[in-house]
């Protein structure tokens, strides 16, 4: 089974997904009762603008949408303006460009979240693996701790750090990401000012990811243990360190896909932290685009989770099918 | 059955969060919707059990608030559960007895299914209904989180679909359906259930995520909602932590709770988890012939899959 076959029948797949996926995206704020132009033309004019001005927004819209179209041709539109990278326009903040509101908010989220994913996965394997070779009570232990912190809504814990450490005892500062009157910019000044509002986001969110991972990491490990080449090895009088390495090693390729799939969940994984801390970010975008029903803005958010989660997935694949020879052959094709 | 220690704390928790939900509305006797006093008065000034956890931005009671949320909640996650495991049931059994086209077509769509991240379907469903209330938001968040419950169970369906009581029940000229609820149903039962409690245990944080993305249900309380309310009036801001604390403790334990009935079920019906013993043989062969991922830990078999739902949880939601 060639490498080449796996491949093309996985693409074909994910671009099934992602087709589904644009539909859904497409589809499901057209099926709101009323036009939701309409909507936003009308709240305009309570607020006061002039008649010239609505109809310019309001052509803007139809021709923007395709309103005006039956629904196959506009989601032709649809397809055409999101593979050209552009967005559309937000209703709430007209006439900034979606693009240019993503692009603002997005960076904020990868900040929190790429640090935090990467030390989160690699602190919480080691821990993980260290008390499934241990057992007793470190095992219990980390554990139940681990459980814990993994069954702990991610948000509830952004809360408590909130609290604990930005109100109850101040030592870092409270919401937002910097302070208020800087600019964002690429200097030292604005650096150091940032990270003081970075490490509460951050250490909510890599104490979570630390308990998943070591949760997963000790059932796999667990399992590894009752293997015949451990036994083995253990007979053969192997220091423990080695036989540590050994089981890593084995336990790691599905945790491998959990590190994927965490960056591909990089976008869309943190939007609640991002509202407890004032943040920002895209759950910050996403939040004021919803309670200003701000469709435009909310669809592009959505495709981008789909899209990086979907791409994130495929890269794991392709990894996969190189990485080990026997997920080529049962899924070759020639199963079926 | 040897029930460990975790199992008899898990359930001990469970029963009580049910206890409140189902006992508290009925013994607090203050409206969770009547203002009791001013802003966010401090525990204590007001008289009685509704004073107890102080008053909320609306100068309700925070303890009578909790304790309906909590129900509403828990409605929410037992509906949206039974939702979810019912079509994930349905198909994954489908599927893996029945083999060849349909199991390629309903695999196929499940997988599909999967892959597109289902917070981005909840949100998008959420934003078109035209109302929210707590049978909406279940429905929504059910539909959309059935497709890991059919994936686990199609792997064991298709185990069970090549052992010989199933031959001897075709002999005896049983239909289809009646081998699929008689005959195969029984050897995933064990599975089903642990389903049903991640089930229920997402579909409760979900709705949280959504109440705090402003897309809960209009007028009643959940857990999410409490949350939503402390965030926009700035509770924590200004140190009223009776406002947020009690809810963000109550989701804590509801979810840890269900979290570990689950993985102490896990280890009561799979033996290959418990330590010491091991128990070679009827390894369930990795699930290896699925069109995406498999989620983390799920080349172990679908035991380890439900346990990876865990690990994932924290990204099923932002996904999901």
């Amino acid at each position: 089974m060639g490498l080449g076959r796996y491949l093309l029948r996985k693409a074909l797949w994910y671009i099934a997904a992602l087709f589904v996926a644009l539909l859904l995206n497409f589809l499901l704020p057209r099926l709101i009762p009323g036009n939701p132009v309409d909507a936003l033309v009308g709240k305009l004019a309570q607020g006061g603008a002039g008649s010239d001005q609505l109809q310019t927004i309001y052509e803007h819209y139809v021709k923007e949408f395709g309103l005006d179209k039956p629904m196959w041709e506009q989601f032709l539109v649809y397809l055409q303006n999101t593979f050209t990278g552009n967005l559309g326009t937000s209703f709430m903040q007209y006439p900034a460009s979606v693009n240019k509101l993503i692009g603002d908010a997005l960076p904020w989220s990868l900040a929190i979240q790429l640090p935090a994913v990467i030390i989160g996965w690699l602190v919480g394997n080691l821990l993980g693996a260290v008390a499934a070779f241990k057992g007793g009570w470190f095992d219990r232990g980390a554990f139940v701790g681990s459980l814990f912190l993994s069954s702990m809504p991610y948000y509830c814990l952004a809360i408590l750090l909130l609290f604990g450490f930005a109100v109850w005892q101040p030592v870092f500062p409270q919401g937002r990401a910097y302070s208020i009157g800087l600019t964002p910019e690429f200097s030292m000044p604005f650096f150091m000012d940032a990270i003081s509002y970075w490490w509460l986001p951050f250490w909510s969110l890599v104490l979570i990811f630390i308990g998943g991972q070591a949760v997963g990491m000790r059932s796999m490990a667990i399992y590894e243990l009752g293997s015949d080449y451990v036994n083995y090895g253990r007979g053969l009088g192997m220091r423990d360190s080695q036989m540590v390495r050994y089981i890593f090693r084995n336990a790691m390729l599905p945790q491998i896909t959990g590190l994927a799939l965490s960056l591909g969940g990089l976008v869309g994984g943190a939007l609640i932290t991002e509202l407890v801390f004032n943040y920002p970010g895209m759950g910050s975008l996403l939040f004021t685009a919803i309670s200003a029903n701000d469709y435009p803005v909310i669809q592009a958010i959505t495709l981008i989770i789909t899209v990086t989660v979907l791409v994130a997935n495929f890269a794991v694949e392709v990894l996969y099918g190189l990485i080990d020879p026997r997920i080529r052959a049962t899924q070759g094709g020639d199963k079926s | 059955m040897r029930f460990s220690v975790r199992f008899y704390v898990a359930a001990g928790l469970v029963v009580l969060v049910l206890l409140a939900a189902l006992l508290g509305p009925f013994l607090i006797g203050v409206d969770p919707n009547t203002s009791i006093g001013g802003l966010y008065d401090k525990p204590g000034v007001h008289p009685g059990f509704g004073g107890i956890l102080g008053t909320d931005n609306e100068g309700q009671s925070v303890m009578s608030n909790l304790l309906y949320g909590t129900r509403t909640s828990l409605l929410v996650g037992l509906i949206a559960g039974i939702v979810a495991s019912a079509i994930g049931l349905v198909i994954g059994l489908i599927a893996g007895y029945a083999g060849g086209l349909v199991e390629e077509i309903l695999m196929g769509l499940t997988n599909i299914m999967l892959a597109i991240p289902s917070i981005v379907i909840v949100i998008l469903l959420s934003v078109s209904l035209p109302q929210r209330n707590i049978f909406t938001l279940a429905l929504v968040i059910g539909i959309t989180s059935w497709p890991w419950t059919a994936r686990a169970v199609r792997a064991q369906a298709t185990s069970v679909r090549t052992r010989e009581h199933i031959e001897v029940a075709k002999m005896s000229g049983a239909n289809f359906w009646s081998i699929l609820v008689w005959d195969v149903l029984p050897y995933l039962l064990s599975y089903v259930v642990m389903a049903f409690v991640l089930q229920v245990a997402s579909a409760i944080l979900t709705e949280s995520s959504l109440s705090m993305l402003g897309l809960g249900p209009s007028n009643i309380v959940s857990i999410g909602m409490m949350l939503n309310w402390a965030l926009a009036w700035g509770s924590i801001r200004v140190g009223a932590w009776w406002a947020f604390i009690p809810p963000t403790l109550m989701l804590t334990l509801i979810a840890f709770s269900l979290f570990l009935l689950q993985s102490s079920l896990d280890e009561l019906f799979n033996p290959r988890l418990r330590r010491g013993k091991k128990v070679k043989a009827g390894v369930v062969t990795p699930d290896q012939d699925d069109e995406f991922l498999p989620e983390a830990g799920s080349a172990a078999g679908p035991a380890a899959l439900m346990e990876a739902a865990v690990v994932d949880r924290t990204r099923e939601e932002a996904r999901p």
